[in-house]
């Protein structure tokens, strides 16, 4: 069941020499399913989540032919509605934990506030959730982290610390822009259970985008590969082998192997591209 | 967070010590008080037993010493001009100041956050540019002109509002308050205003430009992201982090009000400590203006000390920092 589809949607931001567009034509659709986004830096990953989330700012311009979420169009939804599906039923982790908390707000205290959409919870159970959530995403000491300030906790915990709060929303999309590059591997293993289990048994659908090709071709379903605002190869999951551009077998080549046998691993040549 | 405010009380003391020796660096500098206290007629007798009644004949220091063991305890000599005590004179007055300050405080503390927030929130709409346009006047007019203005206006041409003094006042205690008379209300309208439109002015365009760059954060668009609503994205979330620097400028200027004070205090002949500050320089009169050199570096340190703890109070930051 599709929940999100997109077609040629591009994002352009006026600059000295007229517009620039940073996400140019991208289309994918997205059902209840693990979908992987990769692409070198500023190839306007998290730009697309944005555009789907609606919150380019302006700036910023955001059109498509088709943008929907659950049958809804999204380009013409007033502010109003837009903001009613964000949180319960569209979510995004931002990429870094330090700027994306608010440094003056106790972590227990920006869990909660979110449960105030689900509206009717008492104070008791917004904190026994909070606390839960906190407990999924693997933080040892939940009560004592929810009075911790984000300056205070390490960028890892952040980034669980998000995904606790998505955790606790429940939302049916969920776009998470590197939740795990300041994991270790054994809690990222964790955390891509707790993601893992949104998607099966609640049915979530997850943008996950990620600069980890291998992470990604391993756990997702689907991975699009973006390269310079564009969908440059798309692929099912375990296929990485058969990518046919360019960008995509130079990056496979420049990772290293368990059974390498090269002396040097070769560097992505932009000229082929 | 012990340690960090032990610390800055100490270096307010500090600063009061200095302020105090140039306060107390007028009585030997400025012109001379016997001069000034006798007349014409005078006798080397009459020069004599005032010189050791004031304790004038003593060394720097040891007079410096004995100003501020007085000055502790309140006591800040005797007035040359009225023959009477500082502090009674001071104490006498201060009501007018305080009430005077404390009301100009509120309404641009109060109006300038507000209107910072609207301006910032509503940044493209007509009421906001309009605002901000009108905000350039109260920074750029000098206090006087405006007093000027409203009294022309309110006081001359309309005839609503009194255009000078405060009023009548009711006594509680030793404290003389206008605020229990609709005369002494109404007196306080206009000189509030004067005395605050600058610091208004000044926090509503910081709260303006410090929110506006909080909005931009991304701990806003996760806010956003989260589906959190506008009020709590802009109430909570914004203005929480806005407070950290403003904090710090309305502290300062709440000292400024009352500094500031003695301009507004002219222009309405409002009966407070600034308007006596004015009479005694124009008297030479040492002690009074001492002491209110005293009271204001007191009052500024303090408030500024009260700042830094609230800063750290709202910011958890700093806590671990200092
Ligand atoms: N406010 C803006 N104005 C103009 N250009 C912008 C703006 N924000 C982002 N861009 C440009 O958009 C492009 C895509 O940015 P985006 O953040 O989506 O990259 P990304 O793929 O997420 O990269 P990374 O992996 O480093 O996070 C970049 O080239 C960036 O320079
Ligand atoms: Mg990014």
């Amino acid at each position: 069941m599709t929940l999100l589809s997109v077609e040629n949607l591009r994002v352009t931001f006026p600059s000295d020499h007229g517009p620039v567009e940073v996400v140019r034509g991208l289309s994918f659709t997205l059902g209840r399913e693990r979908l992987g986004i990769v692409g070198e830096s500023g190839s306007g990953k998290s730009m697309t989540g944005r555009a789907v989330m609606g919150l380019v700012a302006p700036p910023g311009r955001v059109t498509a032919d088709r943008l929907e979420f659950e049958g809804r169009d999204l380009r013409s939804l007033p502010e109003r509605e837009f903001r009613a599906l964000r949180g319960p039923r569209m979510s995004m982790v931002l990429q870094d934990p330090r700027y994306s908390l608010n440094p003056v707000i106790r972590i227990g205290a920006q869990i909660e506030e979110a449960l105030a959409v689900h509206g009717n919870l008492t104070a008791k159970d917004r904190r026994t959730r909070m606390l839960d959530a906190l407990n999924a995403v693997r933080i040892d000491d939940p009560e004592r982290v929810a009075r911790l300030y984000p300056h205070e906790v390490s960028g890892g915990m952040g980034q669980r610390v998000m995904i606790a709060m998505m955790v606790v929303l429940e939302p049916a999309l969920m776009i998470a822009d590197e939740p795990t590059s300041a994991l270790d591997v054994s809690v990222r293993g964790q955390v891509l259970d707790i993601l893992d289990d949104l998607v099966k048994r609640r049915g979530m659908g997850l943008m996950l985008i990620s600069h980890d090709l291998n992470m990604v071709a391993r756990w997702c379903d689907r991975i699009l590969v973006m390269y310079r605002g564009e969908v440059v190869e798309e692929l099912g999951a375990g296929a990485l082998h058969q990518a046919q551009h360019p960008y995509t077998r130079g990056l496979i080549a420049s990772l290293p192997r368990l059974d390498e046998t090269r002396d040097r691993l070769p560097v992505l040549d932009r000229s082929l591209l | 967070m012990l340690s960090f405010i032990i610390k800055r009380v100490g270096q307010s003391i500090l600063v009061l010590l200095i302020t105090g020796l140039v306060a107390f660096s007028m009585f030997t500098f400025v012109g001379d008080p016997i001069d000034n206290m006798l007349g014409q007629e005078r006798t080397m007798e009459d020069v004599e037993r005032l010189r050791q009644q004031l304790g004038l004949d003593q060394p720097f220091i040891v007079q410096y010493y004995r100003f501020l063991e007085q000055a502790v305890q309140g006591n800040f000599g005797v007035s040359y001009r009225q023959g009477r005590p500082v502090a009674e004179i001071l104490l006498e007055r201060a009501p007018a100041t305080l009430e005077l300050a404390a009301v100009s405080g509120i309404f641009a503390i109060v109006l300038g956050i507000a209107l910072g927030v609207f301006t910032a929130i509503r940044r493209d709409g007509v009421a906001a540019n309009l605002i901000m346009s009108a905000s350039l006047i109260g920074v750029s007019l000098p206090t006087f002109l405006i007093g000027i203005l409203l009294i022309y206006l309110f006081s001359v041409e309309l005839g609503w509002l009194p255009s000078f003094g405060r009023g009548e006042t009711v006594k509680i205690g030793g404290w003389s308050t206008g605020f229990l008379t609709e005369s002494g209300l109404k007196a306080l309208i206009l000189p509030s205003i004067t005395l605050g439109l600058y610091q208004m002015t000044l926090i509503m365009r910081l709260v303006r430009s410090e929110m506006l760059e909080v909005l931009r954060q991304d701990y806003i668009r996760f806010a956003k992201a989260r589906g959190l609503s506008d009020r709590v994205i802009n109430f909570r979330h914004a203005l929480k982090n806005t407070m950290v620097p403003v904090i710090t400028v309305i502290g300062l200027q709440l000292g400024s009000i009352i500094a500031f004070a003695i301009i507004t205090e002219t222009v309405f002949q409002w009966p407070g400590v600034g308007l006596l500050f004015i009479n005694a320089i124009q008297f030479v009169d040492i002690p009074v203006m001492a002491a209110y050199l005293m009271l204001i570096s007191v009052m500024f340190v303090g408030i500024n000390l009260l700042v830094d703890i609230l800063y750290a109070f709202i910011d958890p930051r700093l806590r671990v920092a200092a």
